[in-house]
């Protein structure tokens, strides 16, 4: 106590404190259980006062073992698990799954023309419903809370057609291998009309609560910068990349479901920042309503399953009535088809980027080895660099503006 | 009967009841639950908030991120094994009296993931009081578990505290 | 016929003629053979992919020069997959590189394999830094190690997993 207070400010004592500096960095662990991070991402977050030294990520809270447990099932089993990946965007990781086998079976050009115009017509839904959930809480961890209220209103639209569809809202597994179970009811195409009529006035609400908010743009212009050059090395994909300024959009560079005969522009901003990757976002939005309407007109009556009996389940009237279809549908649903050796990566446009499936066969009913590469496990790796510098709170944006889910980057 | 009828009339603003049923009344219109959005789940719970849902008629809207400050733990989604110490801990950290909702399939039973890397059931960790099938569940079947749980809380007593100290137990 | 086929092919210009002939992934092939010779495996075209085999100390090199060469630019690692070739196998396993050339539009696979005793990789973070991640993946659920890899550690299974569950002889379930 007393030797304490005898400290005076001599230059031992002054030279005694300077070696001794106390290291001002302090680690927070920002997560696992944190409402901004999305899930249940842990971040290990050095910080000098407010500012970012080094954001660490440190994922796995979520591994489920999915392309283990892939291994063991059939292929058209596996479709419900792909829908467990992107829980937000589980049309189009269906799709690159189907995709992926068909490219396997050889059968991606047997594909009816209706099976594939609903395809993108439901991949482009579900485009606008996983940015509408990510508009929502990526405002809502800016500070905006009302538009989480008028997203999932929107939202809320989009699984109802899907409920119509196919009666599940979240997980659809709607896809199959071949094209689809059975074709959409009469009345859907009617719902997507009214929805996508009514969708524009949604955007321009949108666009007023936020795009022009002054406190959101400070939140996010200048913020979680990546360069276009940084951002491919870093293997950055999707909107987030199109945000710095590169046009990499699969539906364009490598078409498939015939997007190349679909008329929609690929948005880019040249800010590289997050309000860049929301603009993007924002935009893209206009744009899959734009494919969407298109779809409505493109879509003609006829065969939703490629003439492939021996890998599409027969309908069911055609089942109860012919002999060999009732011997292809207790085969196919107790046995499953097989597919011929070789392997596959078919890679698609997701909603938060290049959503490759990569399949190995050996000739039997199960795949021999699936991978996915998911574009949020991919693209997190991106955070350090863009959160290098920030300051804390600035990291709930950037997360946000990569629009992650964790479902798909721990499988 | 005697008394209540005798405080009845000589205070006819005062209202009497079991302090049970009071304290009850008073927990289970206002649960606040902790934001433990694990997977696909998580989005049906933030879907039942939503103006469509509204799970504000039921009390249960306040969304808290901190444990300290809540009620009801909703595990939405399935459990590894990597988060099961954290669920723990996180359960651990919320004040008594604390309830928990097993929303889903793979928080329940593990789902369709009977794999090395997830916890077949989320009550291997924490006491569980209502268990949701689905998966995931509708808001709608969410809010419902919140009613059981009402139902449920309704039905406690003061004096069967889940944390009570050795001491008064023996004594 | 055959003959004047012959000929062509020992003649230097008509082998530039018919380089313009193959397609851009058949170039990419022919050059990358040209410049590394034997380093360069198999090369196997299947349902419009092309795979090279890729000897594991090459690796890099190759990356590097698949990524820089002005005719490719296979400037984007889009995927790293590790396969187990079953418990018998020899080599056991297989880790998978898949190239996007953004430039170009065009796809490219390498393999290498790699024995169970000896299943070391070099890595290619110093090509592409996204290797990092999903190298780490492949050495956490498949036991392959990468080497100079500059953080390699356990990204998805707990610390305390034993083992590489994506490891044919790893039971699915019952850990």
């Amino acid at each position: 106590m007393s030797k304490v207070l005898e400290y005076s400010p001599t230059k031992a004592f002054e030279q005694q404190v300077r070696e001794n500096a106390i290291d001002s960095n302090v680690t927070v662990s920002m997560g696992p259980q944190h409402p901004s991070t999305h899930g249940v991402l842990r971040l290990e977050v050095v910080l000098d006062g407010e500012t970012v030294v080094s954001a660490t990520p440190d994922i796995g809270y979520l591994h489920t073992g999915m392309e283990k447990i892939m291994e063991t099932k059939k292929y058209q089993q596996n479709i419900t698990i792909t829908d467990r990946m992107d829980y937000l965007n589980p049309m189009g990781n269906n799709l690159g799954y189907v995709m992926c086998v068909e490219k396997l079976l050889d059968i991606v050009d047997d594909i009816p023309p209706r099976a594939q115009v609903i395809r993108v017509m439901l991949v482009e839904l579900q485009r606008i419903a996983s940015h509408m959930v990510w508009l929502g809480t990526h405002a809502l961890d800016i500070g905006a809370m009302s538009m989480f209220f008028y997203c999932f209103r929107e939202r809320e639209k989009i699984l109802n057609i899907f409920e119509a569809i196919c009666g599940g809202r979240m997980t659809v597994s709607f896809f199959r291998v071949g094209g689809l179970p059975y074709d959409i009811p009469d009345f859907v195409p009617g719902m997507i009309k009214e929805f996508c009529d009514n969708f524009p006035a949604a955007l321009k609400e949108y666009d007023t609560l936020l795009t022009g908010n002054k406190i959101y743009q400070g939140r996010a212009r200048g913020v979680g910068i990546i360069t276009a050059e940084n951002a491919i090395a870093w293997g950055v994909t999707g909107p987030s990349l199109r945000g710095s300024g590169h046009d990499f959009d699969i539906r364009r560079y490598f078409p498939y479901c015939g997007y190349e005969t679909y008329d929609f522009d690929v948005p880019v901003e040249k800010d590289c920042d997050v309000f860049a990757r929301y603009m993007v976002r924002m935009r893209e939005l206009k744009e899959s309503h734009k494919i969407v309407l298109q779809t409505l007109d493109r879509l003609k009556p006829g065969p939703v399953k490629a003439d492939t009996p021996k890998i599409c389940l027969p309908d069911r009237e055609v089942m109860l009535k012919q002999m060999d279809a009732l011997i292809h549908h207790f085969l196919l649903a107790g046995l499953g088809f097989k597919v011929p050796p070789g392997e596959a990566y078919h890679a698609i446009e997701g909603s938060k980027g290049e959503y490759g499936v990569y399949i190995i066969s050996d000739g039997s009913e199960h795949p021999y080895r699936v991978h996915v590469r998911g574009p949020s496990f991919v693209n997190l790796q991106a955070l350090p660099i863009m959160a290098k510098g920030e300051m804390i709170a600035d990291t709930v944006a950037i997360i946000g503006s990569l629009d992650i889910v964790l479902g798909e980057i721990d499988r | 009967m005697g008394l209540e009828n005798q405080i009845a009339e000589a205070l006819p603003e005062v209202l009497t009841a079991r302090l049970d049923d009071l304290v009850n009344w008073a927990r289970k219109s206002s649960l606040w639950p902790a934001t433990f959005g694990l997977a696909c789940c998580a989005i049906e719970m933030m879907n039942m908030t939503s103006a469509r849902f509204d799970v504000a008629r039921f009390g249960a809207e306040v969304f808290r991120a901190s444990p300290r400050q809540a009620d009801v733990m909703i595990v939405a989604g399935r459990v590894s094994r990597k988060m099961a110490p954290v669920l723990r801990r996180i359960y651990d950290q919320m004040p008594e009296p604390k309830w928990v909702i097993s929303m889903g399939a793979c928080a329940t039973a593990g789902g369709i993931f009977d794999t090395y890397a997830i916890v077949q059931g989320v009550h291997q960790v924490v006491p569980v009081d209502v268990y949701i099938p689905g998966c995931p569940p509708r808001p709608e079947t969410l809010i419902y578990a919140i009613m059981k749980l009402q139902e449920k809380i309704q039905t406690e007593s003061l004096r069967n505290r889940r944390d009570k100290l050795e001491e008064v137990i023996t004594l | 016929m055959s003959e004047d086929a012959l000929t062509k092919a020992e003649d230097p210009i008509s082998e530039d003629v018919q380089l313009e002939k193959k397609t851009p992934l058949q170039q990419v092939v022919f050059i990358t053979k040209d410049k590394f010779g034997d380093v360069i495996g198999e090369v196997l075209e299947k349902l419009g992919e092309t795979s090279i085999f890729v000897k594991r100390e090459s690796i890099v090199d190759v990356c590097r020069f698949l990524r820089d060469e002005e005719k490719f630019l296979f400037n984007l690692l889009s995927d790293i997959a590790g396969v187990d070739l079953g418990i018998e196998a020899d080599p056991r396993f297989e880790v998978n590189y898949h190239l996007t050339s953004l430039p170009k539009r065009m796809l490219i696979r390498l393999k290498v394999r790699v024995s169970e005793e000896d299943c070391n990789v070099p890595t290619v973070v110093e090509v592409w830094p996204t290797a990092n991640w999903l190298e780490r993946e492949v050495f956490d659920l498949l036991g392959v190690r990468f080497e100079g890899h500059p953080d390699l550690r356990k990204i998805l299974t707990p610390d305390d997993l034993e083992g590489h569950p994506l490891r044919k002889d790893f039971p699915l379930r019952g850990y």
